[in-house]
């Protein structure tokens, strides 16, 4: 079958001051194809897809849009041949309605927003797609999966037909994930095309009528999806196969460190997030949370690090009453917590890798001299984390934005594992990170849960939590519904637990 | 052919923070030159004693200083407040009640010796500006209440405060009817250098700078301050005390701006009258911006904006409009902005196909 791509990059390359982002790559989506492009964090992927969307432009190579040889100057050139990217961060401003969102920045004519007749076109746009967007909703009430449908909606609505998804599933509950592909499909059957970035294998064999799969800034292979095995894929994602190492439990955890009781957690907007939480961590011992995004972990783990005030119950970390105590106070008795926002709140934008690694002990006396900072010892130590972490950096002076994702997790994991924690609580530590960083992090919480640290984590992903938890406190609607052991619970009761379910046997 | 591209610059060398600043006004001087041609004037000539009324004598020099001061001042106070992402615009009101202060102590104490009475003035300036910063940060950090709307509003009171006053009871009435108060007793003088008017301002305005310096880039709090301006989250995670520090920081803000005031009075006014700054405290934002908001280069840069307006002076006595002088220096002042642009991104000439 000979038919004519709908995009065909031929021999792309860019790179920015340092790195080769992207070298050589030939690239080709054909219509009615859901088009996934995989790799891990730092191949190439987006930046790719960023020169495809118009935002960067490529230092060599040529771009054709239905056969004809295009160059674009910005994302409007872009979305003039059709072209339209949804980032992980939408776009999207919040006071406004769906149809006013959708509009905005659109072609119009005249000067005059002509309100009549948006929302109708918007709202059948909707319906055909089977979207189920109300136009009239301001986008501050919706939900995140919602807020991704108006995104898709307003590409819709700028006519493109080559759609390009970075990452559009991590934000997503697994119903909505769903949803998504339904649409998704829908639009390729329609002739257009999708571009899905990912690092999620079982999305690609799910959805995926092509892959290609990019390594180090090269393509390392691309085929229909009939052809491949996901360990094909693994392979050519990093060129050799991960050893998933053995499942370890520890079957002797040591006393209990910390102990949550009855606590009650108001959320951002007032209402109560955590409705009821009760857990014990012992020493030794990883316990996951496992739920749906949005079910009060972020709130859980807030206030257990200090940062939230609990309006009922009791925190205890050996055997002291830690509920008023603020995060310092918690952190010098070891408590320590990675947030789920590497880049903003765990570490600081901006400023050196060599500031950065001193943020939650600048004010200890090690690193001080008087008032002053003692440079030379926060230098030794900024170093000394870059080895024992294996962080690759080209200089601890430079801002922390030049890190990726996987180094700078490392930095931070590393930052907080040197303190010699007692109880470390993680939110998502392997969010966004390729599966060689994931591991890494992995065995670095599995090494300190054998040093005998309680570890609490909140993670999204079922198959790590089994591989990784020694028990498991499944959470829903502000409740921990359960906690279960992990070698004898099974997928489904966690699954059903999370989506609601009445525990058995309680 | 060729295209022009912009690329997105990753990492400043020095020569590019040197050399775009001084291209900029090469370029503002071409522009200004072309302008004046066009408008029948002797542009060479015009420059020449722009140049010379801002730098071209001892007493020219002095002068240029002496508007200097008050802008390094004002520059550095503001500088403060928006390392941590403060907007403080209301310099120019802390500014009057710091004059107000120290006004109010000079006529009061006019025959205590200097050695106390300066210091007391200084100090009451420092006071009075703090509080008049420190009512904004207190709003922002316990209520969250924009700093940029409640400090602007209060130069509106600290300006009518001191009209007020000087139209009012702290009117000299020996003055014939203009609104100023008492001439302050000598002892209330700032010290100066040789015959000139230069104050020992430029002294306390380069400690400042120096002091700001270390306290940014080599004490803890200094580097709470860093922190908390780029993400008030991570300044949270870390321990830091968010609350504090903006109280903190407004209070030290807006005391230097009051500084500014005192050392107005009494190093050049002598007296409180209406209309002490011409917009010092607002010149001091672009100063501070300009100067990235670096103590050193604030110094520079105020220089910079000092000769600009004596210079400005200079040529008015040509019998030059004041409109073309002020398009003079706006061409300057655009320029450098402009000049921004290159700082961020540079052009590449690449061969089209």
């Amino acid at each position: 079958m000979k038919r004519e791509p709908l995009i065909e990059m031929n021999n792309i390359s860019k790179s920015f001051p340092g790195v080769l982002a992207n070298h050589n790559i030939s690239f080709r989506v054909y219509p009615g194809e859901i088009h996934a492009l995989l790799g891990e964090n730092g191949a190439g992927k987006s930046t790719l897809m960023s020169i495809l969307a118009g935002l960067y432009r490529p230092d060599s190579g040529q771009i054709k849009v239905r056969g004809r040889q295009v160059q674009f100057r910005s994302p409007r050139y872009a979305l003039e041949s059709g072209i339209g990217m949804i980032y992980q961060h939408f776009r999207l401003v919040n006071n406004f309605t769906v149809a006013e969102n959708i509009v905005l920045g659109a072609k119009r004519r005249g000067i005059i927003n002509r309100q009549e007749g948006m929302e109708g076109k918007v709202q059948e746009l909707s319906e055909r797609f089977g979207l189920g967007v109300d136009p009239a909703a301001r986008i501050s009430n919706l939900s995140l999966g919602e807020q991704q449908r108006v995104e898709i909606l307003k590409m819709l609505y700028r006519g493109c037909d080559v759609l390009i998804m970075d990452e559009p599933t991590t934000v997503l509950t697994p119903r909505e994930v769903q949803d998504l592909f339904k649409v998704l499909r829908f639009m390729a059957d329609e002739g257009r095309a999708v571009v899905l970035i990912t690092h999620k294998l079982h999305e690609v064999m799910e959805i995926a009528d092509y892959v290609t799969v990019l390594r180090k800034g090269e393509v390392a292979g691309s085929d229909r999806i009939e052809n491949l095995h996901e360990s094909d894929l693994t392979h050519m994602m990093v060129a050799r196969e991960i050893e998933y190492g053995q499942v370890n439990r520890n079957t002797a955890p040591g006393p209990a460190v910390l102990e949550i009781k009855g606590l009650q957690v108001r959320g951002d907007l007032g209402y109560l997030a955590v409705k009821d939480a009760t857990l014990d961590i012992r020493s030794g011992e990883i316990v996951s949370i496992a739920g749906v995004a949005g079910n009060g972990q972020r709130e859980l783990v807030e206030a257990l690090a200090g940062l939230r005030t609990p309006a009922k119950g009791s925190i205890r970390m050996k055997g002291r009453d830690i509920t008023d105590y603020d995060i310092r106070k918690r952190l010098e008795l070891g408590l320590n917590m990675v947030p789920e926002d590497r880049l903003g709140m765990g570490l600081v934008p901006n400023i050196s890798v060599m500031d950065n690694s001193i943020l939650r002990s600048y004010y200890r006396p090690e690193f001080s001299r008087g008032p002053f900072l003692n440079y030379s010892r926060i230098r030794k130590y900024a170093r000394s984390l870059v080895e024992n972490y294996n962080i690759y950096l080209s200089d601890i002076n430079y801002p922390v934005n030049f890190l990726s994702g996987g180094n700078l997790q490392k930095l931070l994991l590393g930052r907080e594992l040197d303190k010699r924690p007692q109880v470390i609580i993680a939110s998502y530590p392997v969010r966004g990170l390729d599966v060689a960083a994931a591991e890494a992090v992995f065995q670095l919480l599995l090494r300190e849960r054998d040093k005998g640290t309680a570890i609490l984590l909140v993670l999204e992903d079922l198959d790590d939590i089994f591989r990784l938890s020694d028990r498991v406190a499944v959470m829903y609607d502000g409740e921990i519904r359960a906690v279960l052991d992990a070698d004898t619970a099974d997928l489904n009761t966690i699954g059903a637990l999370m989506l609601g379910a009445a525990p058995t046997g309680a | 052919m060729y295209k022009v591209r912009m690329v997105r610059r990753e990492h400043n060398s020095m020569w590019v923070e040197v050399i775009v600043p001084i291209m900029s006004i090469i370029l503002a001087v071409a522009f200004g030159w072309l302008f004046l041609s066009w408008s029948g004037h002797d542009a060479a000539a015009t420059y020449m004693r722009m140049l010379n009324g801002a730098i071209g004598s001892k007493y020219n020099l002095s002068e240029t200083v002496v508007k200097a001061i008050p802008l390094m001042l004002a520059g550095l106070a503001v500088s403060l407040a928006f390392r941590m992402k403060l907007w403080n615009i209301g310099g120019e009101g802390q500014l009057y009640m710091g004059a107000f202060a120290a006004s109010g102590i000079a006529l009061a104490c006019g025959d205590m010796s200097a050695w106390l009475l300066l210091p007391l003035m200084l100090l009451a300036g420092f006071a009075a500006g703090a509080i008049w910063g420190g009512i904004p940060g207190v709003l922002r950090a316990y209520w969250q209440v924009n700093e940029t709307i409640t400090t602007l509003m209060l130069n509106y009171v600290a300006i009518f405060w001191v009209s007020y006053l000087v139209f009012g009871p702290w009117k000299d009435p020996a003055s014939m009817g203009f609104p100023l108060s008492a001439r302050f007793s000598l002892n209330a003088y700032l010290p100066v250098l040789g015959t000139t008017r230069v104050h020992l301002g430029l002294i306390i305005a380069i400690i400042i700078a120096v002091l700001f310096y270390i306290i940014l880039n080599y004490t803890r709090w200094g580097y709470e301050i860093r922190v908390s301006g780029e993400s008030q989250e991570a300044a949270r995670y870390a321990g830091i005390n968010v609350t504090r520090n903006i109280i903190l920081v407004m209070l030290i803000s807006g005391g230097i701006a009051g500084v500014t005031g005192m050392i107005e009075v009494s190093g050049i006014t002598h007296r409180l009258q209406q209309g002490i700054s011409p917009g010092y405290g607002y010149t001091g934002i672009i100063v501070a911006w300009l100067a990235r908001l670096n103590p050193f280069a604030i110094i520079l840069v105020a220089f910079l904006f000092g000769a600009l307006l004596v210079g400005g002076f200079g040529i008015q006595t040509m019998g030059i409009s004041y409109s073309i002088v002020l398009i003079l220096q706006g061409a300057v002042l655009f320029f450098l902005l402009a000049g921004e642009f290159f700082r961020k991104y540079r052009i590449v000439l690449t061969k089209g196909d």
